[in-house]
């Protein structure tokens, strides 16, 4: 047992208003800088839709991800290393700039300083990587926002897979829902593993991935390994770039920047204890279907005395503990069974999980002779169809997800029963195997989701590692030279490169 | 003049190529990058890449080999000049005109490309331009060999660069009767050497020869200062003796 702490998080899809504040603050911390004008750390799909970059889940035209082999071994599904390194010329899985959308600017000026004329002004969009008119935008960052388009094109959504998906062309049986998406900081990560320069690590003591600017060569072989297409190359500096998980506001104890401007409160951060040694295990399951489960029992129980005394034993601060104590992740996930990773099937081991969310019931017309099951409406008749849920969080297992709806529902009749009839009904509770005090808790974190509910995070212990004095002069986490925490030790000339410890590659 | 041009201008070049290379990796490792251009436009980039690259590596072996394999080397391996110079000739033509060719479109989407070219230095569009010409002398010296099959020249050639790596005086001589255009081949392949480090093809010295070596795939970066300990069964069962003591002296200490 090889105890870590990761800093996970959880999105709440069920309150999530699709209102792209998390992306556009993100954008202006992160993204506002030439060459990566078209890339979003984070963003907001409304589904169904193919997403951005178009068809990112359709991992037979990308091949990101892992692969088991027939003979048991889990190798990138782009190639193992000698394929890897054999593409290097020439990337055949790399997404062009038109997969996510050409990046345009408006000839704003043109609306102050056009002369008298007899039609109005106009601004017309010009393309910020080569400065030419654009005579018609063909795509952008958020293409399909509420369901934008025919259904023929946003059929074409992979979550569609094993559905019948005609009927939800039609207007009465349409649906939608919005997924926020961020870098999964997975805990086997295709892109470090596609890494041919060794730039892309994972920190141990948060398990937060970043890119090591220095390191990064520009191979592109991250890009197209990450199959949720989070990692984002720079066309201007020549490297890849993705979501630091705002590093330097989690180690100061601060929620990122997406979760902290999250209007609908719908994003949680806390600790996650997980045995690394178990990792390749669980990642290599023979089932898809198994991931899931096999991922639940990566994570360490923080109440467990041994696993308590194993972490100290493998540093985990004292503070990461008590923090993984009252993880917010931890009773979504672990206890409540609610919350799911996204597209485990791709063999990564993400850590941004999700709350699945509720719908109406399907068909108003009906709703007098649907299936109810006791007081709460049975969770197949919602309007999202399960399946799908389950081909976006479970690789296509409807049966945990309906638990967790069940639980949700459960939730909300069980408050409203307090609430408004001023009656506590453990009936309702025990119906989904909880019991009033824990759906009273879930209610606490799930729906009033105060500020310190929500983000459990402890501060990183850098003052163990590097001295102030020697960060003096730092300039933080910019992408420059010697900015990155880079591995290289002395200076050719002389001085001293950077006093600070370095982090190190652990084995 | 001749003196300088293959007497000297080599040690400028192989100087300003090693201490440039050197000093920019140190102090400016973040423009240390290959600077593809493939997420901007795919089209005639696969194609264009892959003949131009392994044309050009071919290219580059095969001086490597023709001109500092020793000659007595050559002797005890029974091969004659006549047969290394035909090698050469073939070997040599055929990945030349793979790299002209994935060049030539290499360049046609760089100068056309509305997206490649605004996004590219002069130094990116100058050192192809540089490249495609050495290709053109380099296809050149091929008609110029054709004459003289029995490989005589070349050895000229093979003398003049082991006696530039091991410092022989007046290296110069050695090469001063060959055709011109081996001569501007050689002063323009030692001004590449010599723009080298202030352009991308600093990325051929990052070849990824590391990521076949590393254990297994993932990398994980530490802060610690000391090594983890290595947890036996006898420390896990330690940790569960431990926890139970503890648990034991502090019944409720499990909540």
């Amino acid at each position: 047992m090889r105890v870590r702490a990761q800093i996970g998080m959880v999105l709440n899809l069920d309150k999530c208003i699709g209102c792209h504040t998390c992306s556009v603050t993100c954008k202006n911390v992160w993204t506002s800088r030439d060459g990566v004008e078209y890339a979003w750390f984070n963003n907001v799909e409304t589904k169904p839709g193919t997403g951005y970059p178009t068809d990112w889940e359709n991992q037979a035209r990308w091949n990101g991800g892992w692969r088991r082999t027939p003979s048991g071994k889990l190798i990138p599904k782009q190639g193992a290393k000698w394929r890897i390194a054999a593409n290097i010329f020439a990337n055949p899985n790399l997404p062009e700039i038109d997969d996510y959308y050409e990046p345009f600017t408006f000839d704003y000026a043109h609306l102050a300083n056009a002369p008298q004329m007899n039609a109005f002004p106009t601004a017309r969009p010009r393309s910020v990587i080569t400065g030419e008119r654009i005579e018609k935008i063909e795509k952008g960052p958020n293409w399909e926002e509420i369901l934008g388009g025919e259904f023929s094109k946003r059929s074409k959504d992979y979550n569609f897979e094993g559905i019948q998906k005609q009927i939800y062309g039609e207007y009465e049986n349409t649906f939608m829902m919005y997924l926020p998406r961020l870098c999964e900081h997975c805990l086997n990560p295709a892109c470090a593993a596609s890494c041919p320069s060794g730039a892309i690590y994972k920190r141990e003591e948060d398990g937060i991935v970043l890119i090591d600017q220095e390191k990064c060569r520009g191979w592109r072989m991250c890009v197209s390994g990450c199959p949720y297409k989070k990692v984002y190359y720079n066309w201007s500096t020549g490297k890849s770039e993705k979501c630091t998980l705002c590093y330097p506001r989690i180690e100061s104890g601060n929620p990122t920047v997406c979760s902290e401007t999250c209007v609908g409160r719908i994003r949680y951060l806390g600790v996650m204890l997980y045995d690394a040694d178990k990792i390749e295990e669980a990642a290599n399951v023979p089932s898809e279907k198994q991931l899931y489960d096999a991922q639940l029992d990566v994570f360490l129980d923080p109440n467990d005395p041994v696993v308590i005394e194993m972490a100290r034993a493998d540093g985990v601060p004292e503070e990461w503990l008590e923090a993984a104590r009252h993880s917010p992740i931890w009773k979504m996930a672990m206890e409540w069974k609610v919350a799911f990773p996204l597209h485990p099937e791709y063999r990564t081991l993400p850590m941004v999980w999700y709350i699945p969310p509720l719908s109406p019931i399907q068909n108003a017309a009906e709703a007098g002779a649907l299936g109810v099951d006791g007081a709460m409406p049975d969770v197949r008749n919602l309007r999202i169809p399960l399946r799908y849920l389950a081909n976006l969080l479970t690789a296509g297992d409807e049966e945990p997800i309906a638990h967790a709806l069940e639980r949700m529902l459960a939730m909300r009749a069980y408050m409203r029963a307090k609430t408004v009839d001023g009656v506590v009904d453990e009936g309702i509770a025990a119906r989904v195997g909880l019991s009033g005090r824990v759906i009273e808790d879930m209610f606490k974190i799930m729906s009033l989701a105060d500020y310190e509910d929500r983000f459990v995070i402890p501060t990183t212990h850098r003052e163990m590692v590097e001295d102030a004095y020697d960060i003096r002069t730092g300039e933080g986490f910019t992408d420059c030279n010697s900015c990155s925490t880079g591995m290289s030790k002395g200076s050719l000339f002389g001085s001293q490169k950077r006093p600070l410890k370095m982090p190190q590659e652990a084995k | 003049m001749n003196n300088f041009f293959f007497g000297i201008y080599p040690y400028i070049a192989l100087s300003v190529l090693i201490i440039g290379s050197i000093a920019r990796y140190e102090r400016d490792p973040f423009s240390w990058k290959s600077s593809s251009s493939q997420l901007l436009r795919r089209r005639q980039l696969r194609i264009g890449s892959v003949l131009f690259h392994v044309g050009i590596l071919t290219i580059f072996f095969g001086h490597l080999v023709g001109l500092f394999a020793p000659l007595p080397l050559l002797h005890a391996l029974g091969i004659s000049h006549e047969f290394k110079q035909i090698l050469a000739m073939v070997v040599g033509g055929l990945a030349g005109i793979a790299a002209l060719i994935g060049g030539g479109m290499l360049f046609h989407r760089r100068w056309t490309d509305p997206r490649i070219r605004k996004t590219s230095s002069v130094a990116d569009i100058g050192i192809l331009v540089l490249i495609l010409i050495q290709l053109v002398f380099g296809l050149s010296t091929i008609v110029s060999s054709a004459q003289h099959l029995d490989g005589k020249e070349m050895v000229k050639f093979m003398l003049w660069a082991q006696g530039v790596v091991t410092f022989q005086p007046d290296v110069a001589a050695r090469i001063a009767d060959t055709p011109l255009i081996f001569k501007l081949h050689i002063v323009l392949g030692l001004t590449i050497f010599l723009l080298f480090p202030f352009t991308r093809l600093v990325h051929m010295l990052s070849v990824p020869l590391r990521y076949f070596w590393r254990p297994g795939y993932q990398i994980v970066r530490s802060r610690r200062t000391q090594p983890l300990p290595q947890h036996s069964d006898a420390e896990l069962n330690q940790a569960r003796l431990t926890a139970a003591r503890r648990a034991a002296a502090q019944p409720t200490a499990a909540e």
